[in-house]
């Protein structure tokens, strides 16, 4: 009982965070522009070494249409007519960034690929277990799929025979899930054992 | 007689089609046998836009209510499950375009009648742009998370940002407050593994702490990678391209394109990118714009139920692929057209540009590199090139078509073996001993240490008076005064020297480990390592030939235009160049290639040189073999993929290449009404042919139409399950009436609807070249052969690619799908 909540729960939230995704566009576009934060705007200005002076880099929270030696370089380390030449050397660029998109996009990552692993993990570590338990040994020999098939979803035929019977809810979603495994059994025949497609 | 009766009952109710119809250049056809008519088979009409487009042919299939479908025939209802394919099969074009044109005529036909039916007509206009919006919306928001991904997991290697986890190295540094200008790179929020672990951050233990952690978070990026493909969605391994060019040439893979394959894409890209193996993500960005666009395709009903416009949709999914991909919308549409697609109308080309404008705008929105460039290697200059240095350019095209043309033998030669022997038994295992070799040869030079994108960043970007690297120590004249922009050329310090010997080192390792890294379990682009090969050969070359410009300026060559003291030759220009031409020299592209490059790189001034050395590469390289790395790969596969771009220049005829041949058993076909279900049930058991010619009698061999093996079964069975009365000695009638019969015989089954009226016929004396042609330009699956009007044998793809294998030497017996 408690793996068939498992897996529909984990079924629900890999489709949860398919529209999550979904809703990552529609997040981020307010929240670039609005959430700007005070750091993630700066015009930098890199001066190489002029005369006597050593190079210096300058940062400044300025807008783009300011964003040039003279409004940034303070204080001006050389005077008068010298401060033309070495403003020349000067490379100023104006950078910004958002820091809470590469937050967000980095949590989302994380928590898919998170989410995904405990799936692996209980899809083939777990899920065996519990069968054999609430099995019994024998069925799991009944398979007539490879023998020495230790491979993930090994048993999906038998299983989807048997959920056949009862209909509800949960059964629909074990049918499902069941019928998802086939399919993943398919086409790993097809790419990794008989090497037919994307070799 | 009865014969006549159905050719002039043919010939009216095609005659009552053309007069309901509202296209006008439909030719009506004689009602049994048609002959091809060659001169109107062209181009045109595939380029034409959707209502006007002629089809010469009508067809009264199952799957749709046909409005000029016999009275009796209107009391049955299309069986459902009668118009799909299989997996592993070839779509039948023909058939497609007139569902989608007899949708489109009910629909219109429909739209006076109330403003629901307006809405309806408006709403399926329109749904095409939807799709596409969509699936550049969808392509430019996961092309953001992957790069955002890809950078930061990168960068995890080898430190992390102790202040706020999610930055990576660059973004960790942006708030560092370093002024001093020797001490620009340093950056003390960023933490390296060392100096977290055994907290010192240099000598020679941290160096080792930092190689251990390097090697460590590698391989377990590189097995999660493979893990979760074999898991949950085992196509989503390699590059993806050949099996999108061959479904969009209208084979069906059920799943390539599905939810599962695409997160599992998504997420296996970055952590595979991010393992420092030597592959690139633009080929799988591809495959997750055109899963995009099949996800999106289901929404509505026009592309979910006809498969050719659901190619439509993924060509232009394909062209928001590339877009986001190089940040080059244009030409990604090229690329579309160039590379990918098979047909490709006009329609198809504005939807293309829609979408990869729609997935650029999205991506520049989210902006991931801080810097509102859709690419990491956005490099603008614009210092002249000059005529003498078309050489060395052509040098590179050379190198460039060189490369190609031995990566493609041995990467093919590699993948084989891969298949055939028991190399391939254990993926697993070889991908982790791939990234093993790959980050133990890769840490100690700092050029491949890099992620792949920045150092080509590093090759084409121009040595600035800020730069620190070693690739620009030159010996600065101190006492020169001159601004930043026109710095001379100067004699090459020892960095430079060193620079290059590592660069050189790199060239091979990159070359060697990518024959093996392309193809391996987990999303493989091409595009990335292809251009760092060709920018590290190019930089070489451009440095080789700025000194010889200083040290030899004397030289008549360079008299003209390299003075002393002038900035002559930009080495970076090299580096771009060099990166085309390999490029160009694997996937054999052209224009697409250009133009990608030049939106690359937003040098409108280099597209000579560019060309150049393009155009070599592809000449050196079809010196060597006509296929492009997609199309071997096609063909190792055995899909069956007709190429457009190879000419059939044999001189044999029809009746060389069609079945059944001499020493065959004789065609298996249907007689019109003389055959039971039991009959039908035991040939389409005993035979594993997709379809069967329907003939009048055995005696007479004329032709009735064509009938799919799939609808044949699937008819016959939602007839046992809802007709009362059909049973196994059950007549079945392909004709109009159906023969009388003795009063207790059971009854008939009408299989009329699924018959294909109008299958196309060649003499069996046309040459293959125009059987061929007939193939290509209509997207046919099989085509029947007549000799003096009475039915001969069949032509399929599969023969057809048989015989194209044998005529060019190759093992026929390669061609493994239909």
């Amino acid at each position: 009982m408690a793996s068939l909540w498992c897996g529909s729960l984990l079924r629900l939230g890999s489709g949860l965070s398919m529209s999550c995704l979904a809703l990552y566009v529609l997040l981020l576009a307010p929240l670039t522009g609005a959430a700007k934060n005070f750091e993630d705007v700066r015009c930098k200005c890199i001066c190489p070494p002029y005369k006597e002076n050593p190079g210096h880099i300058y940062n400044k929270n300025i807008s783009q249409k300011d964003c040039d030696c003279l409004h940034v370089v303070e204080p001006m380390p050389v005077r008068g007519p010298d401060v033309e030449a070495y403003c020349l050397r000067c490379e100023c660029k104006y950078e910004e960034r958002s820091s809470v998109t590469i937050k967000v996009t980095i949590i989302i990552y994380l928590s898919i690929l998170g989410l995904l692993l405990l799936y692996m993990v209980y899809l083939t570590l777990v899920e065996p277990i519990l069968k054999r338990r609430l099995f019994g040994h024998s069925q799991l020999l009944q398979s007539d799929d490879d023998i020495g098939d230790h491979q993930p979803f090994a048993n999906a035929h038998d299983v989807l025979a048997r959920s056949r019977s009862r209909a509800n809810v949960l059964n629909k979603v074990e049918y499902a899930q069941q019928r998802w495994k086939l399919q993943v059994q398919e086409q790993r025949k097809s790419v990794f054992d008989r090497h037919v497609v994307l070799s | 007689m009865e014969s006549e009766q159905l050719f002039h009952r043919g010939y009216y109710r095609n005659s009552y089609n053309s007069i309901t119809s509202a296209s006008s250049d439909e030719e009506l056809l004689d009602g049994a046998g048609a002959i091809m008519d060659f001169q109107t088979s062209e181009d045109d009409n595939l380029l034409d836009g959707d209502t006007a487009a002629g089809t010469h042919y009508t067809m009264t299939n199952g799957g749709s209510i046909n409005s000029s479908t016999h009275l009796l025939d209107l009391l049955d209802e299309p069986i459902p499950g009668v118009g799909t394919y299989d997996d592993f099969h070839t779509i039948d074009w023909v058939r497609e375009k007139c569902k989608d044109r007899e949708r489109h005529r009910r629909i219109n036909s429909k739209k006076k009648e109330s403003a629901w039916e307006m809405t309806k007509s408006l709403y399926d206009a329109w749904s095409g742009w939807l799709v596409v919006t969509l699936t550049g919306l969808a392509s430019g928001a996961l092309a953001g998370l992957i790069d955002i991904a890809a950078d930061w997991m990168t960068d995890l290697k080898e430190g992390i940002c102790l202040s706020a986890l999610w930055y990576n190295h660059e973004q960790c540094c942006w708030g560092s407050n370093e002024t001093t200008f020797e001490e620009r790179d340093k950056c003390p929020q960023w933490k390296t593994w060392a100096e977290l672990i055994i907290g010192q951050a240099e000598g020679p233990g941290s160096y080792i702490m930092n190689y251990i952690m390097y090697i460590f978070w590698a391989l377990s990026f590189a097995f999660l990678a493979v893990s979760l493909v074999k898991v949950f969605a085992p196509y989503a391994c390699g590059s993806g391209i050949p099996e999108i060019k061959t479904i969009l040439s209208g084979f069906i893979i059920r799943g390539y394109l599905g939810k599962w394959t695409l997160m599992i894409k998504t997420i296996t890209l970055v952590l595979a990118v991010a393992s420092g193996l030597s592959l690139g993500k633009e080929g799988p960005l591809v495959h997750v714009a055109c899963c995009c666009g099949n996800i999106f395709s289901y929404l509505f009903p026009k592309y979910s139920t006809n498969e050719a416009k659901k190619r439509e949709v993924l060509s232009a999914a394909s062209a928001a692929g590339v877009s986001v991909a190089f940040g080059a919308p244009i030409g990604g549409v090229l690329f579309s057209l160039e590379e990918v697609s098979y047909y490709f109308p006009l329609k198809t080309l504005w939807r293309s540009f829609f979408a990869a404008l729609v997935a650029a705008f999205v991506l520049r929105s989210i902006n991931p590199f801080g810097n509102s460039r859709l690419v990491l290697f956005y490099v603008e200059y614009h210092t002249p090139w000059y005529l003498f240095e078309l050489f060395p350019f052509i040098l590179l095209g050379v190198f460039g078509g060189l490369w190609g043309a031995f990566f493609i033998r041995a990467n093919i030669a590699w993948c084989r073996r891969r298949k055939s022997t028991k190399f391939g038994k254990y993926p697993v295992l070889e991908v982790i001993i791939v990234a093993a070799i790959t980050a133990v040869i890769a840490f100690p030079n700092p050029y491949t240490r890099l992620n792949t994108s920045e150092l080509i960043k590093e090759l084409f970007t121009d040595c600035g008076p800020l730069e620190s690297s070693s690739l620009c120590d030159y010996r600065n004249d101190m006492n020169a005064s001159k601004i930043v922009d026109d710095i001379p050329d100067r004699p090459a310090g020892v960095g430079v020297y060193s620079a290059i010997w590592q660069l050189c080192l790199a060239l091979i390792f990159k070359i060697i480990m990518t024959v093996f890294t392309f193809g391996i379990k987990v999303p493989s682009g091409l595009f990335i390592p292809s251009m760092a090969i060709g920018a590290i050969a190019g930089r070489i070359v451009g440095i080789a030939v700025e000194q010889l410009a200083y040290y030899h300026h004397d030289w008549f060559i360079f008299k003209e235009w390299c003075e002393v003291g002038a900035d002559c030759i930009t080495p970076g220009l090299y580096a771009m160049v060099g990166a085309a031409a390999c490029l160009g020299g694997v996937t054999r592209m052209t224009v697409s290639l250009v133009v990608i490059v030049f939106e690359l790189t937003g040098g409108l001034e280099y597209i000579v040189p560019l060309m150049a050395a393009v155009m070599t590469s592809k000449w050196v390289g079809d010196a060597f073999g006509r296929e492009g790395i997609y199309e071997a790969h096609i063909r190792l596969n055995g899909y069956p993929f007709l190429d457009a771009k190879e000419e059939f220049t044999h001189t044999t005829l029809a009746a060389d290449v069609m079945r059944p041949r001499r020493s065959d058993p004789p065609l298996a076909v249907l007689t019109q009404d003389n055959m039971t279900v039991d009959d039908i049930e035991n040939m389409i058991n005993e035979t594993s042919y997709n379809g069967f010619p329907v003939i009048m009698s055995k005696e007479s061999q004329r032709l009735v139409g064509f009938a799919l093996r799939r609808d044949l079964t699937i008819a016959i069975e939602s007839a046992r399950k809802k007709q009362e009365g059909v049973v196994g000695s059950s007549r079945v009638c392909f004709a109009q009436h159906t023969p009388s019969l003795p009063a207790e015989s059971p009854r008939p089954l009408k299989l009329r609807s699924i018959l294909d009226m109008s299958p196309f016929t060649v003499t069996d004396h046309t040459p293959m070249e125009i059987v061929v042609d007939i193939f290509r330009k209509l997207g046919l699956r099989q085509c029947l052969v007549t000799h003096n009007g009475r039915l001969l044998g069949i032509i399929t793809k599969k023969d057809i690619l048989r015989h194209m294998a044998q005529t060019a030497n190759q093992d026929p017996a390669s061609i493994m799908f239909n």
